[in-house]
């Protein structure tokens, strides 16, 4: 057995609606510091299973824990405030500002004003963002601006695991290109341990150090974006790259 | 219309502030339970229907009805009227409540929860402020419903600005009905601009940062406040002194020439009074709400509320012979009607006319039966002649002798003539009455002597005086023949031959109370308000 637990274990994870499962007996392991992409078609399992992390949906069946603790023994207000969660469209909050968006999380915890003010300009140079954007409302920004805030937000408080849910899916191509390319140049984003979801095969292999490829509420393929290219082990797997253009 | 303002503007203040407690009183309490269950409908979609469905019902019942229902179980005054109202505003504040939170885009909350808010902080940072404008509309609504629905709170003694609407309506008195119409109105439209401002300020202080949110509260805070002073305020303002004597007046009765005003000019009478329905007011003295009423000396209630009638012994009240008021055209049109109606000369005295009224109000015989009993006793009853070769619309106004009077005249042309009887009862008023049948819109209505003369003819004080002077027994024939003369002469309209029964005004009191305090006549009681 490894000594340090890895920072998400699912085992044997099921979630069923109506008696038909969503996600079936899923077994599922990411390292500290580890980018996994569950990648997969729409209605794969993919969302649903990295809902269960946060407990944003609980599991019917199997065990989830991060760092080794189950989510099950955590309140899920107190276990989400220490797993960044970023959202197609950024999910931003149309009645705050882009400061008192950034703001959620660390006011949730309690910070002081001033802790909140540092770390917001922090996060502005890191993202690239012009101090300008902080007074605005999210409807005053470009897609590209509101998914930076997004990102901003889930990192505020620094959590160590960050959970994503298509997170670039509604920008256009051009955009999505080079937020991509910003985001996996980030230093942080190398050191946190992420789960991203994402149907783009090409987003999956440009981020993922590893790639589990989803369809019926289980994990087809497991493996480095390499594998995937030189040995695919199904004919869904190839079906998949196909249509992709791989 | 100034004149009127001018002499009235303490009383028009008063029921100005009267009317906004009860307002915002019963909206407080709409907003005190219809924002929780409109969060919790929210959330158990399963139940919304039904809360919705029963708001919805409780929506469509006519406010006068509502009242009706309400004043068995609180009485009158502020009760009836602060609950009928509070359940009219439920409804838009639960439903744009419901609809606010229900339509908050779901991927906002479920981002909230992931952020690891609570579910109270999703509600209080997520939910409430997205769904705020919505809501806001509702209170908006609601607010303009009860401004206008507060109006008829005068038919319950709760007072507002229906007092002058309705007292207008009874009186035909424009400016008096304008006096409460156009206040109530620029209520709603100024209520309705003043919330949509409150919104303005509540939304930019909730995104302006930490310092206007706080500023945007305190202001909100400080309007609930304020809100909250006025309503305790208006509605524990109209409380009466145990010691006084407190009256309960018609609205006709407190604007009428021979009412009210009639006994402030006769024998001086200043008393602290409340304008209500009439219907209620025996529920009103009854309960102890009021202690003098106005009345008719043949209301049947009289004797079955243990009341007792000051006697009016300086002669305020003029008398009020009974009888039918038809048009010269309908009687040339149907020579047969003028005999049908002659037949019921005399027959109805003080006492018959009182145990009738008696009956139907007390015993809650309707009137289609209280007049068919009665039409027996004397002997006039007829089986109705099937063939029907004209008709005639008779019209009454909204009590129930009037009632009572109609169908003993329907079923006694259906009886004795081949005329179809159209009843058009429920005018409110005299002046309505007697509008609709001067333009023709009906054919003839039971009338009383003194009303046509004060209210209808007007005759100028010389000729009030000369008749007035006559011996009090000789009065009701001299006004009857007057008024015959002049409606004939000014209108082409007929007095019918007089029923027999002499309806007057006249106060009561309870006969317990009257005899503690040892008031048997309106002079008496004009000195006993006096020396309290």
């Amino acid at each position: 057995m490894n000594p340090t637990p890895a920072a998400i274990d699912l085992q044997s994870v099921t979630k069923r609606y109506q008696n038909r499962a969503v996600v079936d007996d899923l077994t599922l392991t990411v390292p500290a510091g580890e980018t996994l992409i569950l990648l997969g078609t729409s209605g794969c399992g993919k969302t649903t299973t990295l809902k269960m992390i946060n407990r944003l949906i609980d599991a019917d069946g199997g065990t989830v824990a991060i760092n080794g603790v189950d989510v099950r023994q955590q309140e899920p207000h107190e276990l989400r405030r220490h797993i960044g969660y970023v959202i197609q469209d950024a999910g931003l909050f149309p009645h705050y500002t882009v400061a008192q968006n950034i703001a959620v999380v660390p006011r949730l915890l309690n910070w002081s004003a001033t802790q909140i003010t540092d770390r917001t300009h922090e996060l502005l140079t890191l993202l690239r963002l012009p101090e300008t954007v902080l007074d605005r409302l999210p409807d005053a920004l470009s897609g590209g601006q509101r998914q930076r805030i997004g990102l901003a937000r889930a990192l505020a408080a620094d959590p160590p695991i960050i959970l994503m849910d298509e997170p670039f899916g509604a920008l256009d191509p051009i955009t999505r290109d080079d937020i991509r390319q910003e985001f996996k140049q980030l230093d942080v984003f190398q050191r946190k341990t992420i789960v991203l979801v994402t149907h783009d095969v090409r987003e999956a292999f440009a981020l993922g150090d590893r790639i589990a490829l989803m369809d019926n509420g289980r994990i087809v393929q497991m493996g480095q974006p390499d594998d995937f290219r030189q040995n695919p082990t199904t004919p869904f797997v190839e079906r998949f790259l196909e249509a992709s253009g791989y | 219309m100034f004149t009127f303002l001018r002499e009235n503007a303490a009383k028009l203040a008063d029921q100005t502030l009267t009317h906004l407690g009860l307002t915002f009183a019963s909206l407080l309490m709409a907003l005190l339970l219809g924002l929780p269950l409109g969060i919790y409908i929210a959330r158990r979609k399963r139940v919304a229907s039904a809360v919705l469905g029963v708001a919805g019902v409780l929506q469509t019942v006519p406010s006068i009805a509502l009242l009706g229902f309400l004043i068995p179980l609180l009485g009158i005054g502020a009760g009836p009227a602060l609950t009928a109202l509070f359940l009219y505003a439920l409804l838009p504040i639960i439903r744009n409540t419901y609809v606010g939170i229900s339509e908050v885009n779901p991927t906002l909350t479920e981002a909230a929860r992931g952020m690891g808010m609570t579910a109270r902080q999703v509600l209080w940072r997520v939910e409430l402020p997205l769904a705020m404008p919505v809501i806001f509309a509702g209170i908006r609504t609601a607010t303009v419903i009860n401004v206008g629905v507060a109006t008829l709170a005068a038919y319950v003694a709760a007072g507002g600005l229906g007092e002058f609407i309705f007292g207008g309506i009874a009186l035909n008195n424009t400016n008096m009905m304008l006096a409460g119409a156009i206040p109530a109105a620029l209520l709603a439209v100024g209520f309705d601009l003043g919330l949509a401002r409150l919104q303005r300020v509540r939304w930019s202080g909730s995104v302006g940062g930490d310092a206007g949110g706080a500023s945007g509260k305190k202001r909100v805070a400080t309007g609930a406040g304020l809100l909250v002073v006025v309503a305790v305020m208006a509605v524990a303002w109209p409380r009466n002194n145990p010691h006084r004597l407190l009256a309960g007046f018609a609205h006709e009765f407190g604007g009428r020439a021979d009412g009210y005003p009639g006994l402030q000019k006769v024998y001086g009478m200043t008393i602290e009074n409340r304008l209500l329905d009439q219907s209620l007011m025996y529920e009103a003295i009854r309960t102890n709400k009021v202690d003098v009423i106005s009345g008719y000396s043949t209301d049947g209630r009289i004797k079955a509320f243990g009341l007792t009638v000051l006697d009016d012994d300086k002669h305020a009240f003029p008398p009020y012979a009974a009888a039918p008021v038809v048009r010269e055209a309908t009687l040339a049109k149907y020579p047969e009607l003028q005999p049908a109606l002659d037949r019921l000369n005399g027959r109805l005295t003080d006492s018959i006319m009182t145990e009738l009224n008696y009956r139907a109000d007390y015993l809650h015989e309707s009137p289609e039966r209280v007049a068919r009993g009665f039409l027996m006793k004397v002997g006039l009853l007829q089986p109705a002649i099937a063939a029907r070769t004209g008709q005639v619309v008779m019209g009454s106004k909204v009590f129930t002798e009037q009632y009572i009077l109609a169908e003993i005249y329907r079923q006694l042309i259906e009886g004795y003539t081949t005329l179809r009887v159209v009843s058009k009862t429920g005018f409110g008023g005299t002046q309505l009455c007697f509008d609709a049948l001067r333009t023709g819109a009906i054919d003839f209505y039971p009338e009383y002597t003194g009303t046509g003369l004060l209210v209808i003819l007007q005759p100028a004080q010389a000729t009030l005086d000369s008749l007035k002077r006559l011996p009090g027994a000789k009065q009701p024939a001299a006004i009857y023949s007057y008024v015959k003369a002049e409606f004939t002469r000014r209108y082409a309209l007929r007095w019918g031959v007089p029923l027999g029964f002499n309806n007057a005004y006249c106060l009561m009191m309870r006969q317990t109370d009257a005899k503690q305090r040892g008031i048997r006549t309106l002079s008496e009681l004009t000195r006993y308000v006096k020396g309290v």
